[in-house]
């Protein structure tokens, strides 16, 4: 019961210069863009999953990847006898980091600054790829080679550099398969979960220009391939574009946390590094990653560590980049930081644990989603990046099971801020909705008596249509329909709760 | 107004006046280990990553890095395809094989292996530190040569990542080593290297 976001991504109406170019929360902050980037969907919710559940390879792949991940991080979860202990300090970071987070940003500005970094702020997505491309441009190259990074692809960065005829070429293995698919990522760490090997080998035989036509779909024969076709782009990448899994205010440091190695030859190698980084991740102080860096792999990727963990400050004579630019995004992160409840969903790591373990997710996979950021995290942090009017269906796109509380490392509590999101859109309804009329109709009956017994004595009615059956048929006629398409209704006991204690007490 | 007075405004006007204040509760202590199960844990949790670890007495530093060499490279292995960090004692070094002689980055490239020395080893995590300094060397010189031999000595193992990041300077360009290069992108299923290092062996001294 949710109401039709209008079609936002491919919104074709030009903005005019200083017009409002977004929703703005009640205090008057401006949300994320239309028009630009990756946060909406083209369909709601509920008629994307329709389709993605028709699609019996989706959930093949699917189910089998979630299941393995979900066996690895438990097992390396439950070998850290503090890990709640871990959490809990995780959490209380974050939440103090948020709230004094201008200050940590002016002295992450500073640290940067004083090593010999340039540090840009933008507003927005548009602003963000604007910064980007006009610093690609300067250095005279047309090409970059990317570290994967949610920050721009939620700005949408490969396509405004495209525009500006700049290849950016993405070097993580799974984003590497999604970008040569010409796909979009469904998984915050895993983007191309939603292939299987067969599928990937398929992949690179058509777009990969001289791969060897005997490859075969081992997984280890696919990563070779990949590594001969990015090698020689690595060796003459003039510019690198990347993201930063945290960024230390007292020192400067930035992080980027990975497993290939094309996240180190992105950092190390190309004479110019730009970071794309949203304003959340900045940490106060380096002893604090001594909690994220042990919360995160073992949520993300099931492991003790990854492979490679890189940290910088600023700029190293002989060693590294020789240029260096920080952008920090907003791009509707200060509208989420205004509410309140909503504000814990930026304590977000990106570890992706949270989808793995969601029933909706494992069903529908990523794309049904329609933003960057998919699964349970995706449904309370893309409504508030965009204004819940753009992102409707999402907040209602679980079951409230609880499951991605469990396993989140710093304890964000996404169901209430599910319910949170939930009641928000139901305010913002300027008409009734047939669930409010419905519930309106069934508080007059239940506050009268007699109407009451006539209510229960129609119901009986159901126990003819279920014939003996423990729920009703999928199929009643609308209005009903609307309810039982998507649900169980049980069938009518045989006697009413008060039949019942009348009959039993009468003695 | 400029995009940083804007986005520094918006951060005030969504917190408001009123800032929470937020107690950060004490970190777990790590486990107390001895000295012995340090550097067996260690070993195990390098060996998970399938890496190779060869430990040996301080003074057989020397024979096991070519043992470990032997075991990358194949015996008959050219010391003049091993490029070492500048700051790598003149003892473990292969007779023959040059140090990194500051040549731009990508024409590391051309060398088969690389020998280190590390800034220190987590056991918990099974992960080696490299610090930009001479001994680590600069971060091109373990990343494009495929095979990585790192010497750990058992004085530079600590427990787990604080007391790594306590013993480790901040502003240095550091590395955390795990393993070989991986990926689990293709069914989640794991294949080790891909564009780092795909063979790494660990000389565990002491």
């Amino acid at each position: 019961m949710t109401t039709t976001p209008p079609d936002a991504r491919t919104d074709p109406t030009p903005l005019a210069p200083g017009a409002p170019r977004s929703g703005t929360t009640f205090l008057g902050l401006p949300t994320a863009p239309r028009g630009v980037g990756h946060l909406r969907g083209e369909q709601p919710f509920p008629d994307a999953a329709r389709t993605a559940l028709r699609d019996g390879q989706l959930r093949a792949n699917l189910g089998r990847a979630t299941t393995t991940i979900r066996g690895k991080r438990a097992a390396v979860v439950s070998e850290v006898p503090h890990w709640e202990q871990l959490r809990q300090a995780g959490k209380a970071l974050k939440a103090a980091t948020m709230a004094r987070l201008d200050e940590h940003l002016e002295e992450l500005e500073r640290q940067v600054t004083a090593r010999g970094g340039t540090v840009h702020w933008a507003r927005d997505a548009a602003e963000a790829n604007r910064i980007v491309t006009e610093l690609v441009r300067a250095s005279g190259t047309d090409e970059v080679v990317k570290v994967k990074s949610m920050a721009t692809q939620e700005i949408g960065l490969n396509e405004a550099l495209e525009r500006a005829g700049i290849s950016a070429v993405e070097t993580d293995l799974a984003e590497l398969i999604v970008q040569l698919g010409e796909d979009a990522p469904s998984h915050i760490l895993v983007p191309a979960i939603h292939k299987n090997r067969s599928e990937i080998r398929e992949i690179f035989r058509r777009t990969i220009p001289g791969v060897d036509p005997g490859l075969t779909d081992d997984p280890r024969q696919l990563a070779m391939a990949a590594r001969a076709h990015l090698r020689e782009r690595f060796l003459r990448a003039r510019v690198a574009v990347s993201g930063a899994n945290f960024a230390v205010a007292e020192t400067g440091t930035l992080a980027v946390v990975e497993s290939e190695g094309n996240g180190r030859m992105c950092l190390t190698l190309p004479r110019t590094l730009i970071t794309v980084m949203g304003i959340e991740k900045v940490v106060p102080r380096w002893a604090d990653l001594g909690v994220f860096l042990q919360l995160l792999p073992r949520s993300s990727t099931g492991e003790r560590m990854n492979p490679y963990t890189s940290l910088w400050a600023g700029l190293t004579p002989g060693d590294g980049p020789q240029e260096f630019h920080l952008v920090l995004l907003d791009n509707g992160r200060t509208a989420v930081l205004a509410d309140e409840v909503g504000r814990e969903a930026l304590h977000c790591i990106r570890c992706s644990a949270c989808l793995n373990v969601c029933p909706v997710y494992e069903r529908t996979g990523g794309h049904a989603y329609g933003s960057v950021y998919p699964g349970p995290i995706g449904a309370v942090l893309s409504p508030q990046l965009t204004g819940v009017e753009d992102n409707a269906s999402l907040p209602y796109a679980s079951s409230l099971c609880g499951a991605c509380y469990d396993v989140c490392p710093v304890a964000i509590d996404i169901p209430s801020i599910l319910v949170h999101l939930r009641a928000e859109h139901v305010e913002a309804q300027q008409r009734p909705t047939a669930e409010a009329v419905a519930f309106r109709g069934l508080s007059r009956v239940m506050s009268n008596p007699r109407l009451w017994r006539l209510a229960q004595r129609a119901a009986g009615l159901g126990r003819f249509l279920a014939r003996g059956r423990p729920t009703l048929p999928a199929a009643l006629p609308p209005p009903a329909s609307a309810w039982t398409r998507t649900r169980d209704l049980p069938t009518p006991p045989r006697k009413t709760f008060v039949e019942q204690w009348t009959e039993e007490h009468r003695s | 107004m400029s995009a940083r007075e804007e986005v520094l405004g918006r951060i005030r006007t969504a917190l408001g006046g009123d800032r929470p204040r937020v107690a950060v509760p004490p970190l777990p202590a790590p486990r107390s280990l001895g000295r012995d199960e340090l550097l067996d844990l260690l070993a195990e949790r390098v060996e998970d990553y399938r890496a190779t670890v060869l430990r040996c007495a301080p003074d057989e530093i020397p024979a096991t890095v070519v043992r470990g060499l032997d075991s990358a490279l194949g015996t008959g292995w050219d010391p003049a395809g091993v490029v070492v960090a500048p700051g790598v004692p003149a003892a473990w070094r292969p007779s023959g094989a040059p140090e990194d002689d500051g040549r731009p980055a990508v024409g590391l490239a051309a060398f088969a292996a690389t020998l280190t020395g590390v800034a220190t080893a987590i056991a918990e995590t099974g992960t080696l530190v490299l610090d930009g300094s001479p001994l680590s060397g600069r971060r091109a010189l373990s990343l494009l040569p495929d095979v990585l031999v790192c010497v750990v000595e058992a004085a530079q193992v600590v427990p787990d990542v604080p007391d790594a990041l306590a013993r480790l300077d901040p502003l240095a360009p550091l590395t955390m080593v795990s393993g070989p290069s991986a990926t689990s992108d293709i069914e989640l299923q794991r294949v080790e290297g891909v564009h780092g290092p795909r063979t790494l062996v660990v000389v565990l001294a002491g």
